[in-house]
This record gives structure tokens, C-alpha cells and sequence, in this order.
């Protein structure tokens, strides 16, 4: 963000963004000040430079990550795109077993957009970084032509420092290790989906959407060499993030179906759409896979955690060539969990 | 969840599962064929065959609507899709569709074409009303559970009068594909049918009286839950061991004997016999399908944009014809998890989540490495 200007203050009740709010010049300076400095204020962004200068703490290592946010519509039960673009990213940190310690943000908005909305996810953005605890120390704005976006694109990068000793990697899980889920699937695309104006169903779910990296901290004190991995299920599912964790650490993956846990609310909602929830997005959820000797502290520090209350062992690594993620199903049968073929729902985070 | 859990019940499947092995004899060999892709996506998903004893064998058959639309339906669909004017409407399953030489409305729409995705028949009646300068086509796929959704949109649409709506219909018939199976010149075996759900929910149960006294095969019309295919798995092996072919309805929550007398009414009154239709699989068969009622001409994308539909052929090495007719299964497909996969689909058996391949591959498949693991 660029140096201190005069402030004008910024019609936020009726006004909207225009193309002079991304040119550079006074405007954009007004609306840097008025909406993203008042919503993030820490020290860093305080610097005024086109850079946030950052301590570096010591040991361990760093651990980068940058995910762009483009969900519609962008504001949905239990969240928008703002507080999804912190949480989201600290969660990709967080799931390298590190602490998160600084965030950017980059705001591609299209002309015409409302300020007040602008301000609203600016808001939550704000309150997602304090309650986290992880501070936005730098960001761009950019505006682009009416019908050249859609409302505001949010891209967030994060760093994070992972513990000395530590580490956790895709390619960790061995036969024999055990497959826990934090929660239960499919929240967030379902809130998602009942939002959409060409299906809008009602339903009192909102998105799980929540910053992991207290459960994950909870976790690696309880496990410690025991935990191998974690990954959050956000596009594809717990479907898509098994079948990734078993090409890249060589192995299938047997699950059961019974102890997955899902809200009988999402799975109506899946049954009257044609989903199946093991492919729909999470935004605060993780799988862990655990060495079989940590697996029991690992659940019970994941179940005293406020994220991790409904933690299941949902079922076990094996040797396999294939590389199939089998699930015993409810009913009795077995069938293979797939990767998602196509596209289940556009634009979900 | 109410009322769906009851028919997912595991336990319950057990005892099914011990009744049908107790019952079915071990020296024979028991053949049926579920028509519907329903049905078939039911017993996969729910890993059905893992419930069924040996002699039993289940045949995938044609009832799948993406899977039984030709080439050359599907390269008119693109062609409309590509006229300028044009904002196709169509259920996602056809998006990915190939037609000839690799096209599909997926392609198409990137490619520039106005295609829309979308859930409900009157989705496509809001768009035309919603934005006149648009000419509207709404690609209408299915059997008769689909036909009366887009009776609905095509009588909305006369009472709006909506001069830039219209419908290119592609609704099929289930008996009529039923019998184009048995009368195959060289006919599979097949001991009974696991009759269609939803179908049947509007035709009712009379129209499969001929399967069971001129063809002697049982029916058994069944729900899609797991529960009701295991139940009428039961049904179909008792009616076989008894020598009786009879049509029985174990989908009685949702299946009257006279079907939903309403929605055929107001499908009698927009739609009517065509002359011929062309079926992958199953070929051109006579009295098939249906196209709209000169009443409705105005109103007809065949008429209105002069669709003369073109034969074309399937990729030579898919088998969906073979599997379409029961004849193939999706292993035996050379193409099958090779060079056809849901990211790749060669045929549409590979596309719809109905269809037989689509449905072996996402749930089934670790059968074929087991076995050659064995």
C-alpha cells in the first residue's frame, strides 16, 4: 500500500467503485486508506512502503503459499470471500504442521462494485486476521472494466515458519497408518449452493469456513513424530484429497463410509442435487494421517479442540499398486472413491 | 435423513442378501437386466455385486438418456449451439458429450458458444423471457420422467408467447427400447427385468404387461435406493424359481398401477409419436421417441433453425453400442480406462454418471484388479 495521503472520506453508503479508484492517483489512495488500512491496521501495513519490511524469526523453516479467491456469490451463509481468502490461506500454511505469521492481499474489483461491500469484506478480512492472529502487511488494489470481473476477485500469499523437526509431507503416508477427519463434509459447498439464485434451496447450513492452524498446533503437540500429514479438503473433497495423498505417497487408502461424518442437512441437500458429499468442498476442515502409535492422542487433543469436536477415524493406509481409495459403503458393498471427473460446482472458493 | 437412510440400511441389505443366496439356485444361472442408469449407478455406488451370490449376474441396460442420444443428435445440438443468435440450455450431462471428430457442447462453449447449464426445464423459459434478443433452445433429453418438465416449459412458453423460445426435443421411450432388446436378432439371455423407477412413476405399471406374457420375462419395477434393487433382485429369482413372469411393483411408495394420469395427459397434448429415431446401440427403431405436435410448431428448433439430422458414426473401437444392448460390459471395451476415461470420453457411456462404463469406472473397477490379483 502506498504513502499516507490526505484522507477524503469515501461515500461508503451509495458510492461504488470506479475505474480512478485502480488509476493510481488520489482516489485510489482515498479508497487504500479509507477501506483497507482502517479494516487490517497493524505496524507493517503502517510502513507505508510498496513492501511490508518483516522480522525474521528465528530456527525452523519457512514454508509459502498464494491461492486466489474467485467464489460467487460472494457473500454466502457463514461467510464471504474475505474472511474465506484469510482462513483459506492460512490453512494451506497451517497444513505444513507451521504457524502462519504474515499475509498479502490483492483486490482485482470490477468497476461499479459497491464500496459498501467492498468494506464489508474488507471487514471480515480485518476481523479474520486479528481473530487469527496473522496480520495483512501488504496488498494491491486493481480495477478492471464493468463485466471484465465479477464483483472482486480477492489472490492472498501467506508465510509461515514451520518448527524445527518437523516435517510434514503429502508423500509420508506408509501401509498401516490411520486416515483421521476433523469434522463433518460438505458444509461449505452446500452453503455455497444454497445461495446460488438459479437453485436457491433453503437450508440453515453455513460454511465451515475457519482458520485451522489452533487445531493444527493442538495436534502436533499430541502427535508429534507420529503425524505425518494433513491436507484440507476444499475443491474436489475428501475424495480429491485422498486420491492426491495416495499418488503421492504410493499407496491406497481403505476407508468406511459409516464414520464420515455428515450433517443430515447436507446430505438432503446433496441427495436433492445429485452430490455426493465426499466431493464437496470444505473450508475448515483436514484430514490427518497418523502413525498407528500416535493415532489415539492425536484424536483426543483433535476432539478437545473447538474445530476438531467431531474428529473420526474414518479409516486406514494400505499397500496397493493402484493406488485406489476404497470405501466400504454403508449398505455393505465396496466401491472406489474416484478423483471428481469435471466439474461439480464452478467458482466454490 | 428421513425416509432415505430407511433404504440405505445395511443391516437390512444383510438379510436381503442371505434370503437371495438361500433362494437362488446354485446350478443355474440368474441374468437381469436393470434398464435404468439409475439403477446401475445405484449398484455400483452402493457396491451391490459385493452383496450378490455368484450365479447372479446383473446386465447393464439402455435406459441412461446421454448414453442413447447419436452422434448425430449431439452434432446438432453443437451446430444450433454455435449459431450466434443461439443460447442452448441444456441438463450438465451433455456438456461433455462427444460428438464427431471430438466436438462437444464443452468445446463448443469454449470456443465461444453460448451454452448454459441448467437444472430445471423452466430455467430455459426464464432465460428467453429474461433476455428477448436471445433466440432460446432448450435441449430436451430424457425418458418420460423428463418429458413432462418440458411439456411444462413448452406450454409456459406459448401462454408468455415466446417468439425466442424453442425446443430441441430428443425424448425417448422405455418400452419401446425394452422390446427393441428382446427382439435383438441375436438376443442375450436375460431372466427378468429390473423395471424403471421414476419411469414408471408416470407410465405406471401396464405398459410392461407384454415383457411378462408375450416375452415371459419378469418385472419388477424398483425404486433407486439400494434396498429396493436388492428387494427386487428377490423378487425377480422367486418369480424365476417359480416359474412365473409377472410384472410386480416393489416401488409401491411412488408407483401407481395407472402411473401419474395427469403429467400423460399434458405430455398427450404437446408431443407425438415420431416416425423413427436413431439409438446408439440400438439403431433406428420405429415409434421411439417424440417430437412436438404441430400445435406447438412454432416452437420446435427442429423447424425453426431446419435441423436435418445426419447420421454419424460412433468412434469404431467404443463398445457403448455392444454395452447399450447388454451384449458387452465396460471391461470388455478396449478403450475402457485407456483411452476413455470421464476426463477423456470416447463414448457416453463414459460421460453420464448413468451410464454403465462411467459407473464401472468411478466405483467398480478395483473388481478387475482384485481378480487379476487373485
Amino acid at each position: 500500500m502506498t504513502a499516507k495521503p490526505p484522507r477524503r472520506r469515501l461515500d461508503i453508503r451509495t458510492g461504488r467503485v470506479d475505474m480512478s479508484h485502480g488509476a493510481g492517483g488520489r482516489a485510489m489512495a482515498d479508497l487504500v486508506a479509507g477501506i483497507f488500512r482502517d479494516a487490517f491496521a497493524n505496524e507493517f501495513l503502517e510502513q507505508g512502503n510498496d513492501q511490508a519490511s518483516l522480522p525474521i524469526p528465528a530456527g525452523g523453516r519457512m514454508v509459502m503459499t498464494t491461492d486466489g479467491y474467485v467464489v460467487s456469490p460472494l457473500f454466502f451463509p457463514g461467510g464471504n470471500i474475505g474472511a474465506l481468502a484469510v482462513h483459506g490461506t492460512i490453512n494451506d500454511i497451517a497444513m505444513a504442521g507451521a504457524r502462519p505469521l504474515y499475509l498479502s492481499a490483492s483486490f482485482i474489483i470490477e468497476e461499479g462494485f459497491p464500496l459498501a461491500d467492498l468494506q464489508r469484506i474488507a471487514g471480515s478480512m480485518g476481523q479474520a486476521s486479528r481473530e487469527t492472529g496473522v496480520p495483512v502487511v501488504t496488498g494491491d488494489t486493481k480495477v478492471v472494466e464493468r463485466g471484465k470481473a465479477d464483483g472482486v476477485f480477492i489472490a492472498t500469499a501467506g508465510v509461515g515458519l514451520v518448527p524445527e523437526g518437523l516435517a510434514l509431507s503429502g508423500d509420508r503416508a506408509e501401509p498401516g497408518d490411520v486416515v483421521i477427519l476433523s469434522g463433518s463434509i460438505g458444509d461449505h459447498g452446500v452453503a455455497i449452493m444454497s445461495s446460488r439464485e438459479n437453485l436457491a434451496f433453503e437450508t440453515a447450513i453455513l460454511s465451515d469456513c475457519a482458520a485451522l492452524h489452533g487445531l493444527v498446533a493442538a495436534m502436533v503437540d499430541a502427535a508429534g513424530p507420529h503425524l505425518k500429514l494433513m491436507r484440507d479438503p476444499t475443491r474436489g473433497g475428501l475424495a480429491a484429497t485422498l486420491n492426491e495423498l495416495a499418488h503421492q505417497s504410493g499407496v491406497g487408502f481403505r476407508i468406511q463410509e459409516a464414520a464420515i461424518p455428515v450433517k443430515p442437512q447436507v446430505a438432503a441437500a446433496c441427495e436433492l442435487l445429485g452430490l455426493d458429499p465426499l466431493f464437496v468442498a470444505n473450508e475448515g476442515k483436514l484430514v490427518a494421517v497418523v502413525a498407528e502409535a500416535g493415532a489415539d492422542a492425536l484424536l483426543a487433543a483433535m476432539r478437545a479442540h473447538p474445530l476438531g469436536r467431531e474428529a473420526a477415524v474414518i479409516g486406514h493406509a494400505v499397500a496397493d499398486d493402484q493406488r485406489f481409495v476404497q470405501m466400504t459403503t454403508a449398505f455393505g458393498g465396496g466401491r472406489i472413491v474416484d478423483w471428481l471427473s469435471g466439474e461439480q460446482l464452478p467458482r466454490i472458493c | 435423513m428421513k425416509y432415505v437412510d430407511e433404504y440405505r440400511d445395511g443391516a437390512l441389505a444383510r438379510d436381503i442378501a442371505a434370503a437371495i443366496a438361500a433362494e437362488a439356485q446354485p446350478d443355474r444361472l440368474y441374468a437381469f437386466m436393470e434398464f435404468c442408469g439409475g439403477h446401475t449407478h445405484a449398484i455400483s455406488r452402493y457396491g451391490l455385486e459385493d452383496l450378490l451370490p455368484p450365479g447372479l449376474r446383473l446386465i447393464h441396460g439402455p435406459g441412461c438418456p446421454v448414453c442413447v442420444l447419436p452422434v448425430g443428435r449431439i452434432d446438432d445440438a453443437i451446430r444450433l449451439a454455435r449459431d450466434p443468435a443461439v443460447t442452448m440450455c441444456t441438463y450438465a450431462d451433455m456438456m461433455r458429450v462427444p460428438g464427431s471428430n471430438g466436438a462437444s457442447l464443452m468445446k463448443a462453449r469454449a470456443a465461444g458458444a453460448d451454452i448454459r447449464m441448467i437444472y430445471s426445464s423452466l430455467d430455459a423459459v426464464r432465460i428467453a423471457e429474461t433476455e428477448p434478443a436471445r433466440q432460446v433452445v432448450f435441449f430436451a433429453i430424457g425418458f418420460e420422467t423428463t418429458t413432462p418438465p418440458t411439456a411444462i416449459a413448452l406450454r409456459q412458453a406459448m401462454q408468455k408467447g415466446l417468439a425466442n423460445f424453442s425446443i430441441f426435443c430428443n425424448h425417448v421411450l422405455t418400452p419401446v427400447a425394452m422390446r427393441a432388446i428382446l427382439d435383438d436378432p441375436e438376443p442375450i439371455a436375460i431372466d427378468g427385468f429390473i423395471g424403471p423407477a421414476h419411469v414408471s412413476t408416470i407410465i405406471g405399471t401396464e405398459p410392461y404387461r407384454e415383457f411378462a406374457e408375450t416375452y415371459r420375462k419378469p418385472v419388477v419395477i424398483a425404486g433407486f435406493e439400494p434396498l429396493d434393487v436388492m428387494q427386487s433382485i428377490l423378487m425377480l429369482v422367486r418369480q424365476v424359481n417359480q416359474q412365473r413372469s409377472e410384472v410386480e411393483n416393489e416401488y409401491i411408495r411412488a408407483v401407481r398401477p395407472d402411473g401419474n394420469v395427469t403429467a400423460r395427459a399434458l405430455c398427450a397434448e404437446t408431443f407425438e409419436v415420431r416416425e423413427n429415431f436413431e439409438w446408439r446401440g440400438l439403431g433406428v427403431v420405429p415409434a421411439s421417441a417424440l417430437k412436438l405436435r404441430d400445435a406447438y410448431a412454432a416452437f420446435d428448433a427442429e423447424k425453426r433453425f431446419a435441423v436435418h439430422t445426419v447420421h454419424a458414426d460412433d468412434n469404431p473401437a467404443c463398445e457403448c453400442p455392444a454395452i447399450l444392448r447388454g451384449r458387452k460390459r465396460p471391461a470388455d471395451c478396449k478403450l475402457f480406462g485407456t483411452a476413455c476415461t470421464p476426463e477423456t470420453p470416447v463414448g457416453a457411456c463414459m460421460v453420464s454418471s448413468e451410464g454403465a462404463c462411467a459407473a464401472h469406472w468411478t466405483y467398480g473397477r478395483f473388481r478387475e484388479h482384485a481378480r487379476s490379483a487373485a
